[in-house]
């Protein structure tokens, strides 16, 4: 078990117990969540919160990086409001997230402007379970880019 | 005034009966002229829809995006408690145990359901598996996908939850589901066209008090399912969201 402090986008921190242990994705279903324009969970699914280790109460309401593991780089997440807020698109792109008892799970997730009246009005992510190829490639590709962020 | 009314090419045969009696009802409920076209292909039933001759619908899901997005159709109702789920199955004695097992230039056998192929494709992912690398084998309908289990012409097959569970005990008994989808919000919905957005909440209010008459019931447990859940156009529209997702 390691402590850490994480520090988010909007100046927060909090701290943090890491474990090594990755819990399996669950087979055959999505985790799905939804956020307002700025990145608040207004909704998410019974596999969402089953996954996080969270009650529902502990999630609505909250910012998303409730989730943020300390192994993501904060330039995949930058690439992720660049491409659903800025240019309207959606993102792909692979997960590892950090569940409430310091355990973590890999997703492949998929992120897309809810556009209703021609206004996007929020966010959703619907993950679904990633290849082990991608997560090992990902893996190393996230260490490199979080050691270039450490430079910075 | 008379409309015409389809539904999705992929319902059971045995429903047929079933979706002329429920279209006579709807006739005398609402008073109109509603004339029942079937299709039995979903190009077919497409090329009506963009040629604006289809009025009512109970669409398969993967359709609900053209249909709300660009032709204006309002979601009205979905049967309760039926969400279209996909089932990968193998032959009973493969020694495929999970999708993990399924390796590069396996052959998949599947029918001519876009919703089902769509989830059954994301269920492959975990295994590096894409239609880049993988043969298809293309069916007319769930039993010829299960006969090509049986004599071993694919690898693994893709089938609707439902259309399995209906399959004939001995089919059954030579084929083993490895994996089950669990997604819960995609599902076939009740929509009318632009023509009748006037009339759309009167049938609404029909179809969600159906199950309350005998005869309504009656009809409804002929489609497969006891009731309709109401389906708000933002269900719709959240659903339609998630499809897009799934679409690579
Ligand atoms: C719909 C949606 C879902 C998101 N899901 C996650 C997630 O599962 N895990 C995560 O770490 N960040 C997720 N994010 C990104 C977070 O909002 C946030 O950018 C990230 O956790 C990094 O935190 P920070 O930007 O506050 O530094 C999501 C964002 C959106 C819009």
């Amino acid at each position: 078990m390691t402590k850490v402090q994480i520090n988010y986008h909007d100046g927060s921190q909090s701290e943090k117990t890491l474990t090594d242990e990755e819990i399996p994705f669950p087979e055959g279903k999505l985790i799905v969540s939804r956020t307002d324009i700025d990145g608040i969970i207004t909704h998410c699914n019974q596999a969402f919160v089953e996954m996080s280790g969270f009650e529902m109460g502990e999630l609505t309401g909250k910012p998303h990086h409730i989730l943020r593991h300390p192994d993501m780089p904060s330039a995949a997440f930058k690439d992720l409001w660049d491409t659903v807020k800025n240019q309207g698109k959606k993102w792909r792109g692979y997960v590892k997230n950090l569940r409430k008892d310091g355990s973590f799970y890999w997703v492949y997730a998929v992120v897309v402007p809810n556009v209703r009246d021609g206004k996007t009005v929020g966010f959703a992510s619907i993950r679904r379970k990633p290849s082990r190829t991608k997560i090992k490639e990902l893996t190393e590709i996230y260490k490199d880019m979080l050691a270039e962020e450490k430079k910075a | 005034m008379t409309y015409t009314m389809t539904v999705s090419p992929d319902f059971s045969p045995d429903y047929i009966a079933g979706w002329y009696i429920f279209n006579t009802w709807l006739q005398k409920k609402t008073g109109d002229g509603i004339h029942l076209e079937l299709y039995d292909s979903f190009d077919l039933q497409r090329k009506d829809i963009i040629d604006d001759k289809i009025d009512i619908i109970f669409a398969n899901p993967y359709e609900a995006a053209m249909l709300i997005r660009e032709k204006g159709f309002l979601a009205i109702a979905a049967p309760a408690d039926k969400p279209d789920e996909a089932v990968i199955c193998v032959k009973d004695d493969s020694d495929i145990q999970s999708v993990e097992d399924l390796k590069e230039n396996c052959t998949i056998a599947m029918a001519d359901d876009p919703q089902v192929n769509s989830v059954g494709m994301i269920m492959l992912e975990p295994a590096d598996l894409s239609v880049k690398n993988i043969t298809i084998e293309k069916q007319k309908n769930y039993v010829l996908v299960a006969k090509n289990l049986i004599n071993e012409s694919a690898d693994a097959g893709f089938f609707l939850l439902d259309a399995y569970d209906d399959m004939s005990k001995f089919v059954k008994s030579q084929i083993r589901p490895i994996i089950t989808s669990q997604i819960s919000v995609i599902r076939h919905i009740f929509l009318v066209g632009p023509k009748l957005s006037n009339k759309a909440e009167d049938i609404r209010g029909l179809l969600n008090d159906m199950h309350n008459e005998d005869k309504g019931l009656k009809i409804l447990q002929s489609l497969g399912f006891e009731s309709w859940e109401n389906q708000t156009q933002e269900d719709s529209e959240f659903m339609l969201d998630l499809i897009d997702t799934l679409s690579g």
